[in-house]
């Protein structure tokens, strides 16, 4: 049997992945849900059909987005993350001790579910006591909180379905709002590659800029999303993501991790000249 | 008389059987189903233009309804609770036009509120009928016009007897209902016809727990908007007659002004309509107004604004409120409705209906969403947070009442002269100035330009509301009858 996953990148760039077999399908309230098999990159998640993470490159994505704004703010104790059913980030960040809580916002359960059940390596921190789950859109939860996050981290879908209103200025604004005043926000930034991405990718920058004071982007490479390149979004009130990094601090505490440390935190920062000039354009 | 079966819609119906016949087209539209105009058919879709047609035996004809135009009539005057229903496809004014047209001629008078869309002035310009205003209540809080007193329209009879009609708004723009039952009744005690705005009243004859329709409160003619909450196709609207009225007559005063090309994308947008809220509009607006509710009570908890609803009801010029419409006052954050609006498209890529002086609204309809419901809120509390100012200096939309001297006929068809703004006071207006949306008229042809006027008018314009009307498109000049009469 030749059984493919295959995503469209563009209309006229295919990405496919060998199945070894289906694990789960389902439809919640809000979108498709699967989980497949396959023989090089494990189990993969998909929501409606786009690739969410895979076992073998999920590492990248949590990690940059977790450790990043950790090695920078000196003290997060209160943590806010959107999105994120997976539970990868949740893991990344239960790895602190200095975090107290973590308010955990996701818009379907069921996406946490079939998580737990099927994608047990990321979906493995739930449990932890400082976890608090709530099950609804991530721009009402945040509109009613002032003042209270050291971070939030958006780790969103495509802006293109549920997603869709974690994109917009009035939740970035929100944030900035439930941010302490020293408080950082992190977010899935998109990709600078394929016109779609990167129209994307320009808007959301253009609404961060206009909310928060301090507003960088730093890469990764990611193979199993489109084009591989894929960008994270660092806005803040005061720390600077690379002047403030606390280096030494950070590898003080001995995180084991394997795609981040403290030179490439450094390095994420430094963007190719034409994904500079897409930033550029819109600040 | 057999019982007519709502999930009949005969025009689509019609259509659907024609599309198989595979008729040869030596008629007009000129397109040919969409194979002489590519571009337009890649815009608008293969499916739209090939039933962009016209008139033909299969189809019927909408100036001289037979067949499956005439059924589709009967089904939505059931629907309705009319005696007779016509297809409008000019927009419901043309179907207001109808309702004045039929009930005034020359020199006739008929009592209706100062806060009528302008298609109603814009009707007795053509009829020559005299306005009888009736002084709608203002809310000193919200700064809106509220519906007629029944006191205020009973003295208006007593003083003009001789008027042929009173016109009712049901609901208004912001959703406030007067006692049309009442009204009604003192009409028909007074040899007047009942003629009723509805405008933004479509879902009253379809959804539970809403203001009383029209046709249900034995009113003679009702303009409703199937493209706003019945979810029809833009410009497509139904007029509505009961018992009273002869309905051969507004046949013949609707083909005055009628195309007599009616496209039948509107025409089946209509009947398509008409069978879903027959068949499923007690769910639907169960839905919206569960939606409304929600939002209001989220909108009202940020702070400073006002999403008001039912506890504004005072038994007489605010009889009823529709909830389905979701007003909000903005006076409180020191920025004019107008403002808001302006920052929720221009800074959060939101389109609401309008923003007047003091109150936004937000349409909602079945077509919405709890996601799209979240970002208004959250973009309404951001606007606060960042925009929030002193209110003192805020103008409340006052009451001004209009100094009728002439007709509307008699002023927009004498001679005039421009003057700049400033210079018209004392004159008599010629032409309308209106805030849009809503479409309120702020003067009409025949009135005494006051300084309060002058004033409103500058006002409105430093707050960035869109005026319309006067022939100078700035409004910095306007027109006057000639003779300083």
């Amino acid at each position: 049997m030749d059984l493919w996953y295959s995503e469209f990148h563009t209309p006229d760039a295919k990405f496919s992945i060998k199945v070894n077999k289906q694990l789960f399908s389902g439809n919640s309230e809000f979108q498709r849900i699967d989980v497949f098999e396959s023989p090089e990159f494990g189990r993969f998640l998909t929501l409606d059909g786009f690739m969410m993470l895979t076992e073998k490159d999920e590492f990248i994505y949590h990690e940059m987005i977790v450790h990043v704004p950790m090695a920078v703010h000196p003290n997060v104790k209160n943590v806010l993350i959107i999105g994120a059913g997976d539970g990868g980030a949740i893991r990344e960040l239960t790895r602190y001790t200095n975090v107290e809580n973590i308010d955990f916002v996701e818009i379907d359960e069921m996406v946490v579910e079939v998580c737990k059940k099927y994608l047990p390596q990321t979906a493995c921190s739930f449990d932890d006591p400082r976890v608090h789950a709530y099950y609804q859109d991530g721009l009402k939860f945040v509109r009613k909180h002032v003042n209270e996050y050291d971070l939030i981290i958006v780790d969103s879908t495509d802006p293109f379905g549920p997603g869709e209103g974690l994109f917009t200025k009035e939740f970035y604004g929100n944030c900035f709002k439930a941010l302490k005043d020293d408080g950082i926000m992190v977010n899935q930034h998109e990709s600078p590659f394929y016109y779609e991405d990167a129209l994307a990718m320009k808007r959301a920058h253009k609404r961060i800029v206009e909310s928060f004071a301090i507003s960088r982007v730093y890469q990764s490479h990611i193979p199993t999303y489109p084009s591989g390149h894929w960008l994270f979004g660092f806005a803040s009130k005061q720390y600077h993501p690379v002047k403030d990094l606390q280096a030494k601090k950070w590898q003080e505490l001995g995180l084991v991790t394997r795609y981040y440390n403290t030179n490439l935190h450094k390095g994420a920062f430094y963007l190719p000249n034409y994904v500079q000039e897409m930033l550029t354009d819109v600040e | 008389m057999e019982k007519l079966s709502q999930k009949k819609a005969p025009i689509l119906e019609a259509l659907q059987e024609f599309k198989t016949m595979r008729l040869v087209p030596f008629d007009v539209p000129g397109h040919k189903r969409g194979r002489g105009n590519k571009e337009l058919t890649d815009f608008l879709g293969e499916k739209c233009l090939t039933v962009d047609v016209n008139s033909m035996k299969q189809l019927d004809n909408l100036c001289h309804p037979i067949s499956v135009i005439k059924e589709a009539e009967e089904l939505a005057a059931d629907a309705f609770g009319a005696a007779h229903a016509f297809f409008i496809v000019n927009g419901t004014t043309a179907a207001v036009q109808t309702m004045i047209l039929t009930v005034c001629k020359r020199g006739d008078k008929i009592i209706l509120p100062r806060n009528v869309h302008r298609s109603v002035i814009n009707s007795m310009i053509l009829c020559g009928a005299e306005p009888i205003y009736i002084n709608p209540q203002m809310d000193e809080k919200l700064g809106i016009a509220l519906g007629m007193k029944v006191k205020e329209v009973a003295a208006a009879i007593k003083k003009h007897p001789d008027a042929k009609a009173i016109l009712v708004n049901n609901p208004t723009y912001y959703g406030i209902c007067s006692n049309l039952q009442a009204l009604t009744r003192l009409a028909h005690e007074n040899n007047m016809l009942l003629l009723a705005d509805e405008a933004h009243g479509t879902h009253f004859y379809f959804g539970d727990n809403l203001p009383l329709s029209a046709m249900a409160a034995g009113a003679d003619m009702a303009s409703v908007s199937m493209h706003k909450s019945g979810g029809s196709l833009t410009q497509s609207s139904f007029l509505l007659c009961g018992q009273q009225v002869n309905a051969q007559y507004v046949r013949q005063i609707i083909n005055l002004t009628q195309t007599t090309s009616g496209s039948y994308l509107l025409l089946s947008s209509l009947d398509i309509s008409r069978r879903n809220l027959a068949l499923h509009g007690k769910e639907i607006f169960a839905k919206v107004m569960e939606m409304v509710e929600y939002t209001r009570s989220e909108i009202n908890q940020i702070g400073d604004y006002y999403a008001y609803s039912k506890e504004i009801i005072n038994g007489d010029s605010i009889y009823d409120f529709d909830v389905t419409k979701l007003s909000v006052n903005t006076l409180e954050t020191g920025l004019a409705g107008i403002e808001v609006y302006d920052l929720l498209r221009d800074e959060y890529d939101i389109q609401i209906e309008f923003g007047d002086l003091g109150n936004i609204l937000a349409y909602m309809s079945v077509g919405d969403n709890y996601k799209n419901i979240e970002r208004l809120i959250g973009a309404l509390s951001e606007i606060r947070r960042l925009y929030k100012k002193d209110k003192t200096g805020m103008l409340r939309h006052e009451y001004i009442p209009p100094l009728v001297r002439k007709t509307p006929q008699e002023a927009f068809y004498n001679e005039k002269e421009q003057l700049p703004l400033d210079a018209s006071y004392g004159r008599i207006c010629s032409e309308f100035v209106m805030c849009y949306p809503p479409g309120i008229p702020i003067l009409a042809p025949g009135e005494e330009i006051t300084k309060e006027i002058i004033e409103y008018i500058k006002y409105a314009k430093e707050k960035g509301c869109s005026l319309t009307g006067p022939e100078d498109m700035k409004v910095e000049k306007i027109n006057v009858l000639k003779g300083g009469c």
